[in-house]
């Protein structure tokens, strides 16, 4: 019967132990909502910890695609946005979601696929002449497929190419970058890509990039704080520090050297200079 | 960039601790009223079994978006401020793992010989003591679904994903490191994680066994 007793009891306690354990959530915390591409080159993972450790403030970083970042400001759950969806941040502002957009970074897309490029899209100079020869050549692509930032560029590229990606080549992924090239190596097709992305995985990649340096490739970065206007909830303050964390001369010279010692280039390049915004 | 290093521990720690409390709500929850409805004979008790079994059913992305929509600063449940916390997945993993409970607990309770709460009865026990009597006998039913309920929980991605947000250090677990992982092409590590979570698993039930062949008391 003792035995018994002390099992339950012992039980009980594990369990307790268990609920006890919750979280406490002293500190001040800031919910940054931004794109997969920022996390899977592994700027945040230098960035984060610096701000953090320098304001006390803990950042939760939820990684998703610009489509769904944006959707997370506009019903309040973060704080601040870090996104490369240029269109749909200005509609962003436009409905009052945010204050202000401004310029952090940029880097530029490349066009990536197989080795032995069937559509062969190699030295053309222009990128929607690349994609107008891929739909010619029914060579498989993968979308991105997710509204994500890179998804809504590469559908502007089909429409200013003037041709509809269908058939059986096109593939909509509805995944984030990694996956999405993954895929792409799997299936030996096209995708468009980041470039930071892309380096920082290509190891693991059966692909090259064949297209790039066209200017529409261009992929801007921009910071926004979400208007505690719409949501009262929204840590305004902590979320403003971030952003001028961002812009600062210190950050920004990190931002231009993240990667050159790992991949003998920058992934990223400082955009913000003094009074920068849209 | 090392993936996870020290953090591997925080993440085992967070899975057991987000799943264990989702299983031991949805076990002081369900279990009582799995006894009352396994015991119950009255009409439309079938059904009401069918709607429980359904809710085995339920895709735990669903789940997640819906309590999404509740805890969203812009949704009715904004108040409590748990969106991105563990609170969150606790909850969505209780709601997941709680039709397990109920309806494994009614089945095996359903099962024990309708003679043996007469027979207590006859002998002159209470309401309260019948019913601890036929759980007693239905334990190995009832402990199943406990570890149905974790394995529910443990092995569940979608909910997590949505209502956590996959955050480093607060509410990353097994399952959406393991997305993770993956998703960057590093089946290793992936694969290892997925290897460390069943031995969770494994630790867990065998505990479970445990108490399934142990003595309860009366």
């Amino acid at each position: 019967m003792k035995e018994t007793e002390m099992k339950w009891s012992s039980l009980a306690a594990v369990l307790l132990v268990f609920v006890g354990c919750q979280d406490h959530e002293e500190s001040e915390t800031l919910v940054l909502a931004t794109t997969t591409s920022t996390r899977d080159s592994g700027l945040l993972g230098v960035l984060v910890p610096m701000f953090e450790k320098e304001t006390g403030i803990d950042v939760k970083v939820v990684a998703v695609g610009s489509g769904q970042a944006l959707e997370l400001g506009r019903r309040g759950d973060a704080d601040v946005l870090l996104t490369h969806a240029p269109e749909a941040e200005k509609q962003f502002v436009t409905d009052g979601d945010s204050e202000q957009r401004r310029a952090v970074m940029h880097n530029d897309f490349v066009l990536v696929g197989p080795r032995n490029d069937p559509a062969e899209i190699k030295g053309e100079s222009s990128v929607v002449e690349a994609f107008r020869r891929i739909a010619r050549s029914n060579a498989p692509f993968v979308s991105r497929g997710d509204e994500s930032g890179t998804h809504m560029k590469e559908k502007k590229l089909w429409q200013e190419a003037g041709v509809e990606p269908q058939g059986n080549g096109y593939v909509l992924a509805g995944a984030g970058m990694a996956e999405a090239l993954r895929m792409a190596s799997e299936k030996q097709a096209y995708t468009l890509s980041d470039r930071s992305t892309f380096l920082a995985l290509r190891d693991r990649l059966d692909l090259i990039i064949l297209e790039e340096g066209d200017p529409v490739l261009c992929n801007p970065y921009s910071v926004m704080v979400v208007s505690p206007k719409k949501h009262f909830r929204v840590n305004q303050k902590a979320a403003r520090r971030f952003a001028n964390f961002l812009l600062s001369a210190k950050v920004q010279s990190i931002i231009g050297e993240f990667g050159i010692e790992l991949f003998g280039q920058p992934l990223f390049f400082p955009d913000a200079h003094p009074g920068n915004m849209d | 960039m090392p993936p996870l290093d020290g953090d591997l521990w925080s993440i085992l720690w967070l899975s057991l601790r987000v799943s264990g409390v989702a299983v031991l709500i949805s076990s002081l929850i369900g279990i009582p009223c799995g006894v009352w409805l396994g015991l119950s004979q009255r009409r439309g008790r079938h059904l009401l079994s069918a709607v429980i079994q359904t809710g085995m059913a339920l895709p735990p992305v669903v789940v997640g978006l819906v309590l999404y929509i509740l805890l969203s600063r812009s949704g009715p449940l904004a108040f409590l401020g748990w969106l991105f916390t563990p609170k969150a997945m606790i909850v969505a993993q209780t709601v997941l793992a709680l039709p397990f409970v109920i309806g494994i607990t009614m089945s095996s309770v359903a099962a024990v010989p309708s003679e043996l709460p007469l027979q207590i009865r006859t002998l002159g026990a209470s309401a309260w003591q019948c019913r601890w009597a036929v759980l007693r006998e239905a334990r190995h039913g009832v402990l199943l679904a406990v570890a149905a309920a974790f394995g529910r929980s443990i092995s569940e991605v979608g909910a997590v994903l949505i209502v956590g947000g996959n955050i480093q250090g607060h509410t990353r677990v097994l399952t959406t490191a393991i997305v993770l992982e993956t998703g960057k092409g590093d089946f290793a590590f992936a694969l290892a994680l997925g290897a460390v979570l069943l031995l969770l698993a494994l630790a867990v039930n065998l505990l479970i066994a445990r108490l399934q062949r142990g003595r309860w008391p009366a």
